[in-house]
């Protein structure tokens, strides 16, 4: 019997959300295939985390190696395992780890790798993975080899797995690798605001152009009683602190209003705000991905939208 | 250190002419011998610069500057700064200037700062000093052939708005009278692209014979080289000269001054010497063909581009068409012709619009669509395609909407021969 | 120390995206490409290390037709040198195939760091840093951001989710797929641009092309959107009263 095997994150003891949507989707693959569900953990809360997931089987690997995240030692461990299990399908999230060891792992053991992934199905015998590729702009569909494949999948394309679960779990050794090491762990700057706990939230993206026009930015949030936040190109510039940022790599935001000005929309940016009880983005490009979540939108320039907000706002 | 000599000569000869010392100042260099020049002569040096030490400080240039109205400089300033050692590559100073030649038409020295910014400026952008905002439009203009970084196969999209036949010249595979070189905002911009429309319907209304490149057209990069892009005017020059080669016509329009200054004075060294007109030369002669029936009883000023006007000596075409419109009242502003105001655009300013904010009390725009107010103007006649935008923009920023419009003059023609 | 950087152009997204909607084929000819945004970020980083410690940057790209500007492009922003893998390559080949004859130059020519940008729009069959550490079997790190050098060891900054993020040391040769450089990715001049075209070349280094696992792409197409949101039209002005409007329903502002 072949097998799927979910690489879960575990999180303060737990699974992470999103290896229960991997979970849940390998579940149901399974069920189609004949294949049994087996899902690896690392580190010495893993044991206890996968004892009460919906697996057949799980693998924790422990040892002072993979006690904190290090993509060396996880993709050397990781790599033990899959040797060991031969899996007719890997799956892992397409998190910072997913990309750690994703690829990595594919080309040592010579497989093929289906990125971005946000659908699985099969059809006959074959798996089919669909992948998002160009920043959202086109889909892509793979025919996966029988003989192997992995797949990293983007966070939120499947529900997540509410099964409780009493797989077997065996406990394997991490595999030492002293070329990296942890220095320290930085705790999220949380700077002078905290944005996942704004009720408004006043979002630039690349479209804001230049730092100076912030300033705009800054206006209407104060004129709305707003906090500002950003995608990411705008950290990346230098613009505005790492605290602001929504999206994958930085804060996952609910807001009751999440304006979003000059943003394109990146799957990685939508994950952090999809969320929000009304979303207005303006967006010179009407094809943009931000408005395929958006509730309102206009194609208007931000540069005068925002100050048109802001006196309005202020002659209340 | 080397301190420089006074010239204060008790008889001075110039020209074979005696002038006694008081007053040969005036062909000298001023004293300036207190100053360590070496930061003077570092600028100096560089090719293109060497008129900055000209100067003796008259302040002729200071008067009639238009940046200094709404900033603390001048080319006198630059100069001051310079002899004190500020470094001009370092200083906000470089990138204020507009080139809009008013302090070299009244300069008795003949401190020519239409050489020396982009030549100093050149040097910045070398040593990445030049601001963000600029660098972008540079990137975008380099990749895309526009500074907007709208997509190069879009150029000639706005075409579809015209309704009448625009030819690009690739499809049209025949000879033309008038190659119409369009330019980057009468291209994408929604307000250029309505005066291109409005041209357009003007050709076609007269018969010409006319055709544009379309998608083989790129910025002519006038302005990007005289904000320090050199390099990157001459890939455009040679690419448009290139295309341009390709085809057989008679004579150029163009609708952008600044296009005009590159094909009169630029393009001839690059090997594309054609006859070429600003659109609004080009219809003067032709207006009595215009049938203009409906009329514009509006006051109507006139805003002299920098680059039709002073850079070229074009005054009369615009104001000849806009004389022929039927109830149109031509004002003139205090600041016309030689002595016109700028819109604060050119010479790169149109990138630099974050960066000029911070060290300028308004906008030059701003500072210009108040004067046409206090003339009583109700529309602000333009034919730049720089300025639709920046006066519309102006004009809600200094709270005077619904007082006065903005209008390109190929939009008051067509307007007036109802054919928008 | 030696920094390799590695290069790629994508298509470009401000024009459309050519695609056969029939065969569900990309039509790779009729796209225009420009150099991948993170490996711009890369370079920058390898750059700035050259500016800090005086590091040997060689820029690196797989000749699929186009690269030849993106490479004096690097040179011109201060890269000390450049290399193209030519070989059977064009726009349509696989990362994975690039990333094979990357690492097969590795083996011969040593670098002690490989930055790349550490995605790129069109990865759909994995990111080619750490396909190349796989291949090689290195130390890799990805969402990586400043990156310094430590006597032997690299030192940088890894970003998990909700901002957490690590400093990790490695050892050399180690692969970064960079998030982010330090500072906006410099301007290159065209003139210096166009000097280097002159003055400079770029290294050719033929790569061979060994048969690597190929994701079997069955069609690319457009999504259906889920929903689209509902438009405003009109100058700024109406779409802020409008927006108002939409806020005072919802009671998110007074009025």
């Amino acid at each position: 019997m072949g097998s799927i095997l979910v690489v879960t994150e575990i999180l303060g003891g737990n699974i992470s959300d999103t290896s229960r949507e991997l979970l849940s989707k390998a579940r149901e693959l399974s069920q189609t295939l004949g294949a049994e569900v087996v899902a690896v953990g690392f580190g010495s809360e893993s044991a206890q985390a996968l004892a009460r997931i919906d697996a057949d089987r799980a693998i924790a690997v422990t040892g002072q190696a993979v006690e904190q995240y290090l993509p060396l030692a996880y993709e050397r461990s990781l790599l033990q395992v899959m040797e060991q299990e031969s899996p007719q399908l890997t799956m892992i999230a397409n998190t910072t780890m997913g990309l750690d060891l994703g690829a990595g792992v594919a080309a040592t053991r010579g497989i093929s790798l289906a990125a971005y992934c946000n659908g699985l199905a099969v059809e006959g015998d074959e798996i089919i993975a669909q992948s998002q590729v160009f920043a959202g702009k086109l889909l892509a569909e793979a025919v996966l080899p029988s003989e192997g494949a992995v797949v990293t999948i983007l966070p939120g394309s499947f529900p997540a797995s509410e099964v409780e679960g009493h797989p077997t779990v065996t406990t394997v050794d991490a595999v030492s690798a002293p070329g990296m090491s942890l220095i320290q762990v930085l705790e999220p700057e949380k700077g002078d605001v905290d944005i996942t706990r704004a009720d408004i939230l006043v979002s630039v993206g690349r479209g804001i152009q230049d730092p100076e026009n912030l300033t705009l930015a800054d206006e209407l949030a104060d004129a709305i009683g707003g906090v500002v936040s950003c995608s990411r190109p705008v950290v990346d510039a230098g613009w505005l602190p790492k605290a602001r940022q929504v999206g994958k790599s930085g804060q996952t935001v609910k807001p009751k209003l999440y304006l979003a000005l000059g943003i394109s929309g990146a799957p990685e940016h939508l994950q952090g705000m999809k969320d929000a009880d009304l979303i207005i983005a303006a967006n010179t490009d009407e094809s943009a991905s931000i408005m395929d979540v958006a509730h309102y939108g206009t194609t208007v320039d931000i540069l005068d939208l925002m100050p048109a907000l802001t006196e309005r706002l202020r002659g209340e | 250190m080397q301190k420089a000599k006074p010239i204060e000569l008790e008889l001075a000869v110039v020209n074979g002419i005696e002038l006694p010392g008081h007053w040969n100042r005036m062909f000298e260099p001023r004293v300036i011998s207190e100053y360590d020049l070496s930061v003077l002569d570092q600028v100096t040096s560089i090719e293109g610069a060497e008129s900055l030490g000209y100067c003796y400080q008259c302040g002729k240039c200071t008067a009639v500057c238009p940046v200094d109205t709404v900033g603390d400089y001048s080319p006198r300033k630059v100069f001051r700064r310079t002899q004190l050692g500020a470094s001009l590559v370092d200083s906000p100073d470089l990138w204020l200037c507009t080139t809009c030649r008013n302090c070299l038409r009244v300069c008795p020295k003949e401190v020519n700062m239409i050489e020396i910014m982009p030549a100093v400026r050149e040097q910045a952008v070398l040593e990445g000093k030049a601001p963000e905002e600029l660098l972008t439009a540079f990137e975008n203009t380099a990749r895309y052939g526009n500074p907007l970084g709208e997509p190069p196969r879009k150029r000639a999209d706005w075409v579809k708005s015209a309704e009448v036949p625009v030819p690009v010249m690739s499809q049209h595979k025949a000879p033309v009278d008038v190659l119409w070189f369009v330019e980057c905002y009468p291209s994408y911009h929604p307000r250029g692209k309505d005066a291109s429309v409005a041209l357009a319907r003007l050709f076609n209304a007269l018969g010409v014979e006319f055709g544009i490149l379309g998608t083989e057209e790129k910025c002519s990069g006038d302005s990007q080289r005289m904000a320090g892009e050199k390099g990157l005017f001459e890939m455009l020059a040679e690419h448009n000269v290139k295309m341009l080669s390709k085809y057989q016509f008679n004579q150029i329009v163009v609708t952008d001054p600044h296009a005009f200054n590159a094909f009169l004075h630029e393009y001839p060294k690059y090997g594309g010497q054609w006859p070429v007109q600003h659109y609004t030369q080009f219809l003067a002669p032709l207006i009595d063909q215009i049938n203009l029936t409906r009329p514009i009883s509006k006051k109507v000023t006139f805003h002299d581009p920098c680059y039709l006007g002073r850079h070229n000596g074009e005054y009369e075409a615009p104001r000849n068409l806009l004389k022929a419109i039927p109830g149109l009242d031509l004002v003139e502003m205090g600041h016309c012709r030689e002595t016109a105001y700028c819109c604060g655009g050119g010479g790169g300013g149109m990138w630099l619009d974050s960066f000029v904010r911070d060290y300028t009390s308004q906008r030059l725009s701003e500072k210009r669509v108040r004067e046409a107010v206090e003339y009583g103007a109700d529309i602000l006649a333009v034919t730049c395609p720089y300025e639709v935008s920046r006066f519309e923009d102006a004009v809600k920023s200094t709270g005077n909407t619904g007082k006065l419009e903005v209008r390109d003059i190929a939009e008051l023609l067509a307007y007036s021969a109802e054919l928008i | 120390m030696r920094i390799l950087v590695l290069s790629k152009s994508v298509p470009d997204l401000v024009e459309e995206l050519a695609l056969d909607e029939d065969s569900g084929e990309l039509l790779h000819d009729d796209m225009t490409y420009v150099p991948s945004e993170w490996d711009d970020h890369a370079l920058e980083e390898a750059l700035l290390l050259k500016d800090e410690v005086g590091a040997e940057v060689t820029v690196l790209a797989v000749d699929t037709g186009d690269v030849d500007n993106m490479l004096f492009t690097a040179l011109a922003k201060g890269a000390d040198h450049a290399v193209k893998l030519t070989g059977d390559f064009d726009l349509a080949t696989s990362n994975r195939k690039r990333a094979q004859a990357i690492a097969n130059y590795l083996r011969d020519n040593p670098f002690d760091l490989v930055l790349s940008g550490v995605q790129a729009i069109d990865d759909i069959d994995g990111q080619i840093p750490a396909m190349v550490a796989g291949l090689l079997e290195w130390p890799h790190a990805s969402v990586v951001t400043e990156v310094s050098i430590q006597g032997d060891q690299i030192h940088f900054r890894q970003e998990y989710g909700g901002g957490l993020q690590a400093e990790l040391a490695a050892q050399t040769p180690l692969v970064l797929g960079i998030q982010a450089a330090r500072k906006p990715p410099r301007y290159a001049s065209v003139a210096k641009v166009r000097q280097m075209m002159k003055s400079s070349t770029v290294d050719e280094v033929d790569a061979s092309a060994d048969a690597v696992p190929e994701l079997e792409i069955r069609r690319f197409f457009k999504p259906v959107a889920a929903g689209h949101a509902e438009m405003i039209e009109g100058e700024p002005d109406e779409v802020a009263d409008r927006i108002i409007t939409i806020l005072k329903e919802r009671k998110l502002v007074r009025g």
